[in-house]
């Protein structure tokens, strides 16, 4: 239980559209992500598949129950919030229970699944105090609490990550990442961050201007980007595009290599071209060229090399590295 | 230690303006109550003199008490200022909810018609009221008062609650939606104790119009057992003899009951300031 189904969803404000059109099935006990940059409306879908905004036209299927008509309430889901929106007027406790409360719970029963969630989530100490005396990770831990407590059928988070520093966010990370194992429970994660859709999906789902540009695993996109957005959205530092004529390739448009897929020498290699930057991470060295061949170009050496600005050196693209796209902009095939 | 000095003479500046400022406002209420407590002779003879062992007189409060039922009128005051703050800030804050929270055809253009009562003033329509109160049986009833003030109250108060519900986040809303609270108990226990402070200052400014105003209860309701205190004082106001002696009494006890409401709202202020601010 906990499958979702969405077809040709539409939203629209007044005259602008914010979803064209949405195809997606969520299988029990996945772990979806949606990413993509702001404004594509990855939160406002978020938001129809909770019931918090109606959409304008399309279907929205729970456990395969149509729930378009149906209350939030009443939707068996369950939602953590970027801002935790914690109530502050109640305790921990009473804010992990209020939902059952509100559903009409018995009040010993309440208690159990509080209890057990706040054990989850190492939460007992704090059970007795207000939203206002927790710090960030504390207060979206409750928020993820007030979730679990629900059993609902769907878990939806909505950038539950972008109020916490570094650190904590790694922590947290781990921590739903271990919830959905130990639940098995079907998440819907927002974010724009792709690590984190990496890092936590079993299926990633990329939107772009209200469209779903790409549906797969991690290593999917990774490996076989279904289109230049994809590519270029997904892997970190971005992508290297290169126009097709510069290979003398009469069908590709574009040639895409990613930037650990070049290999770097002193020595001769297929580019030469002069480094304009380094950037030593210790693990990673990313060295930014400029190529008279094919212009601008982003490498990602891992360790230590001692490259610095001003020095000329000569890129070979990795065989198999390569992806190629046609005019509009989709992919003709990956891994040449 | 130049910083210091520019810091100090600015402090200065500041806190002389606000003392001057301070003077200005409270000098009419001093001299209403320091006035209010001496004797005829002396009133006129030195105006601006506190009362001395020989001026002492409490003549004002004596005749104010014996003369009509000024404990009525208060009461009378009292009820008609409470009961029409609290349905200026229960309609008021309900009209500022559906206003920030829906989006509805004509919201914007709903919420300008329900501020421009800002703009014109009560009064205008005072013809009309007095046709409308008679023809429904309310003159000389407070409940004619109590409609007329919640009705002068309630423009601003949808203004300035609605622009602070607005800053309520929606997640918190939301929220609150996916638990399963309903709409009106997330206005009532969600939105309502975070914008306390803007509650509280709209209560002040309904408040004070609402306590001093002479020209409703003369027109509506200027029986014996429906005068307001502002009324009541001006039967010592005569066209020839003024009794000085009782007209200060009166507003000197007048400013009692609207100081106490005011030191409620304003501890309702700081305390909703101080919890808004951790978020």
């Amino acid at each position: 239980m906990g499958s979702l189904q969405l077809k040709s969803i539409r939203k629209a404000y007044g005259g602008h559209e914010v979803l064209k059109g949405i195809d997606l099935e969520v299988k029990d006990g996945e772990f979806v992500i949606f990413v993509g940059p702001s404004g594509c409306g990855k939160s406002t879908l978020l938001r129809t598949i909770a019931g918090l905004e109606d959409a304008t036209s399309g279907s929205v299927r729970i456990d395969g129950v149509e729930v378009g008509h149906v209350a939030p309430a009443k939707r068996g889901i369950a939602m953590v919030f970027q801002s935790y929106a914690l109530y502050p007027h109640l305790t921990v406790k009473d804010n992990m229970g209020l939902g059952l409360k509100q559903a009409g719970v018995p009040k010993p029963e309440i208690e159990e699944k509080v209890g057990k969630a706040a054990g989850m989530l190492s939460l007992e100490p704090y059970l007795a105090r207000r939203p206002a005396e927790l710090s960030g990770g504390q207060r979206q831990r409750v928020a993820i609490g007030r979730a679990i407590v629900r059993e609902p059928k769907l878990f939806l988070f909505d950038e539950p990550l972008s109020n916490l520093d570094a650190a904590l966010r790694v922590n947290t990370r781990l921590e739903i990442a271990r919830l959905h194992r130990s639940l098995k429970a079907t998440m819907i994660y927002v974010t724009h961050d792709q690590v984190e859709a990496m890092t936590l999906a079993d299926k990633i789902v990329v939107l772009n201007g209200g469209r779903i540009e790409q549906v797969g695993s991690p290593m999917e996109l990774y490996n076989r980007p279904a289109n230049l957005f994809v590519a270029g959205f997904i892997g970190s530092p971005q992508m290297n595009f290169i126009d097709g004529d510069k290979f003398g390739d009469g069908e590709a448009k574009t040639v895409g290599i990613r930037p650990e897929h070049i290999g770097l020498s002193r020595d001769g290699g297929d580019w030469k071209a002069k480094v304009v930057h380094v950037e030593h991470l210790g693990a990673d060295t990313i060295v930014y060229l400029e190529s008279d061949a094919v212009g601008p170009l982003t490498v990602r050496l891992f360790g230590e090399h001692r490259y610095a600005a001003d020095d000329v050196v000569h890129a070979t693209p990795v065989i198999g590295g390569m992806h190629r796209f046609d005019a509009d902009g989709r992919v003709i095939d990956s891994g040449q | 230690m130049s910083k210091a000095r520019t810091s100090f003479a600015r402090t200065g500046a500041v806190h002389f303006a606000l003392i001057a400022y301070t003077l200005v406002a409270l000098f009419p209420v001093f001299l209403t109550i320091a006035n209010s407590f001496k004797s005829r002779n002396a009133i006129f003879r030195e105006p601006l003199a506190i009362p001395t062992t020989e001026s002492f007189s409490l003549i004002g409060y004596e005749t104010v008490l014996k003369q009509g039922d000024f404990i009525g009128y208060f009461q009378n005051s009292v009820v008609v200022t409470v009961v029409s703050i609290a349905l200026v800030l229960l309609f008021g804050a309900m009209a500022a909810f559906a206003l920030s929270e829906y989006r509805f055809r004509g919201n914007t253009l709903m919420g300008l018609y329900l501020a421009l009562g800002i703009m014109i003033p009560i009064r205008l329509g005072t013809v009309a009221i007095l046709q409308g109160m008679v023809a429904t049986n309310l003159v000389n009833t407070l409940t004619a008062l109590i409609l007329v003030y919640t009705a002068q109250g309630l423009p601003l108060a949808v203004f300035i609650l609605s622009e602070f519900m607005r800053t309520v986040s929606d997640d918190l809303k939301n929220a609150g939606r996916v638990d399963g609270l309903s709409e009106y108990a997330i206005f009532f226990r969600l939105v309502l104790p975070l914008v306390r402070p803007a509650m509280a200052t709209v209560a002040v400014f309904t408040m004070i119009p609402i306590w001093n105003d002479l020209w409703f209860p003369l027109i509506l309701a200027p029986a014996e057992t429906t005068k307001t205190v502002t009324l009541g004082s001006q039967i010592f106001i005569g066209q020839f003899v003024t009794n000085w002696n009782a007209v200060l009494s009166a507003l000197s006890l007048a400013i009692f009951p609207v100081l106490v409401l005011y030191v409620i709202f304003s501890r309702q202020l700081i305390r909703g300031i101080t919890a808004g601010a951790v978020k």
